[in-house]
């Protein structure tokens, strides 16, 4: 009989799994446990976007208000870090010295963002917290001159934001385009929007090193000599599971907490959001998944196995990042060696749906400020139905100058 | 039961018209969610919840 559930983890995949949990009618002692104070869970998908930009108050991307955190009947303990596993006495422990003790549990801790070496210097930063939002947003207001290290989803959402403060921006990227995962045609769009901004991009040279003036960034230099000053440098190279926490537990660790298909890493334990991987039927993959959707639907589905259902997850993954003007949505999976075919609009007019081919069927849909036609063709994907069948509707050459 | 939704949140994902789609559509020009029921009859209150549980942008409210 469950009577102690634990969840570590209090953003948005801990938090669904306790709420899931609760909705499901598990009325014993719950537990939840996060490492991030003062602040209340809150969401981070506007922390690169609204927050940054200054369009939100920090408060609005608060998750839940006070009375629904309340409502969860769950001993909160925010503010506080896992620091160990123990399987065999089953519990937890907390960097106040704290050990809790639980019938099973749920792990969602999410990512840490990487750094690089010699990058401990003021006026460098990363973003992951809202704390660390908020800094940066003080640091663009002085008005600096501003690099971003890593032309992925997050440095590339970060460089609009602030080219929108109309700051000088430049993002370095050691691929030949940013956002390489979806594809380079994709990529040269993105690099093409952001040109049409005024946001420079540098790709193609890797970052050799950090400038600096007494611990103070004076810059970065490339792999080519170039040499780009800026008194703020945002780190976007990626992030790890936050999984140190574990070691030793004997927990399968590898790129995360290596779950089955229920999202179940050892008998009673189980992991959702950044921090989990777990095998997609679907798609017949073992995946891990930075995407603010896949947080509550795995967080659902992980709850839902705790509780009995042994219902493997096996979601059409969903992400979307928003630049400038233009809205970029996708559905599916994106492998390198995909094919890819324009399904509706045409890339000219910057408004169209392309899709990705893999083993002969369709393995992912990306849409470009083209939402609801994406929506529409979004069983493509979850049936994966043959690429034989899509029929391209346009080329997709290089974008049309605006 | 009440819906509400907030455009000014709304990311066009469109994630509740897929569970629920005769209570939301998206309108034409941007995919921002459009409430169609505003008051819609509890036995579609599973897809509803679902909808407000999976909305990426949290712009959907729904009161008992």
């Amino acid at each position: 009989m469950l009577g102690r559930i634990v969840v570590v983890g209090a953003s948005a995949a801990g938090l669904t799994a306790a709420e899931t949990l609760r909705r499901r009618g598990y009325d014993g002692e719950l537990t939840l446990i996060g490492d991030e104070q003062p602040h209340p869970p809150y969401d981070r998908p506007p922390l690169s976007k609204q927050v940054l930009a200054g369009t939100w108050e920090p408060e609005r991307a608060f998750l839940r208000r006070h009375e629904e955190l309340a409502r969860l009947g769950a001993g909160l303990r925010l503010g506080r870090a896992a620091t160990a596993l123990d399987l065999t006495s089953c519990q937890v422990r907390l960097d106040d010295g704290d050990r809790i003790g639980f019938d099973a549990m749920i792990i969602a801790t999410g990512v840490t963002p990487r750094r690089l070496p010699g990058s401990d210097l003021a006026g460098v930063f990363v973003l992951r917290t809202l704390d660390d939002a908020l800094a940066l947003r003080t640091a663009l207001l002085a008005g600096p001159r501003v690099v971003v290290v890593g032309g992925g989803f997050l440095g590339t959402e970060v460089a609009a934001a602030a080219r929108g403060m109309g700051l000088e921006v430049t993002v370095a990227e050691p691929q030949p385009v940013p956002v390489r995962a979806l594809g380079d045609p994709i990529g040269a769009l993105v690099a093409a929007l952001h040109h049409d901004y005024g946001t420079r991009m540098r790709c193609g040279v890797p970052v050799r090193r950090l400038h600096n003036a007494g611990g103070r960034v004076t810059g970065v230099e490339l792999a080519d000599g170039t040499m780009l000053a800026a008194e703020v440098v945002v780190l976007a190279v990626g992030a790890a599971p936050a999984t140190r926490w574990l070691a030793g537990s004997g927990l399968p660790l590898g790129n995360g907490i290596e779950c089955d298909s229920c999202c179940r890493a050892a008998p009673g334990i189980f992991a959702a959001g950044d921090v989990a991987s777990w095998y997609n039927p679907r798609f017949g993959t073992q995946m891990r998944l930075e995407h603010r959707m896949n947080a509550t639907e795995q967080a659902i589905a992980a709850a839902g196995n705790l509780l009995g259902d042994h219902r493997p997850f096996a979601p059409v993954p969903y992400f979307w990042t928003d630049q400038y003007d233009t809205r970029i949505q996708a559905y599916g999976i994106f492998p390198a060696d995909a094919e890819l075919k324009v399904l509706s609009g045409d890339p000219a007019d910057l408004r169209f749906v392309v899709a990705y081919g893999r083993h002969g069927a369709v393995a992912g849909l990306l849409g470009w400020n083209a939402a609801r036609e994406l929506r529409e063709l979004r069983p493509l994907v979850a049936e994966q139905v043959p690429w034989t069948a899509v029929t391209a509707t346009a080329g997709l050459g290089a974008p049309a100058a605006r | 039961m009440k819906v509400t939704v907030d455009q000014k949140k709304c990311v066009a994902s469109g994630q509740c018209v897929l569970s629920a789609p005769g209570v939301f559509d998206q309108r034409d020009e941007d995919a921002i969610v459009v409430l169609l029921q505003p008051s819609p009859p509890d036995g579609l209150s599973e897809e509803i919840k679902q909808a407000a549980a999976l909305c990426p942008a949290l712009a959907i409210t729904v009161e008992d």
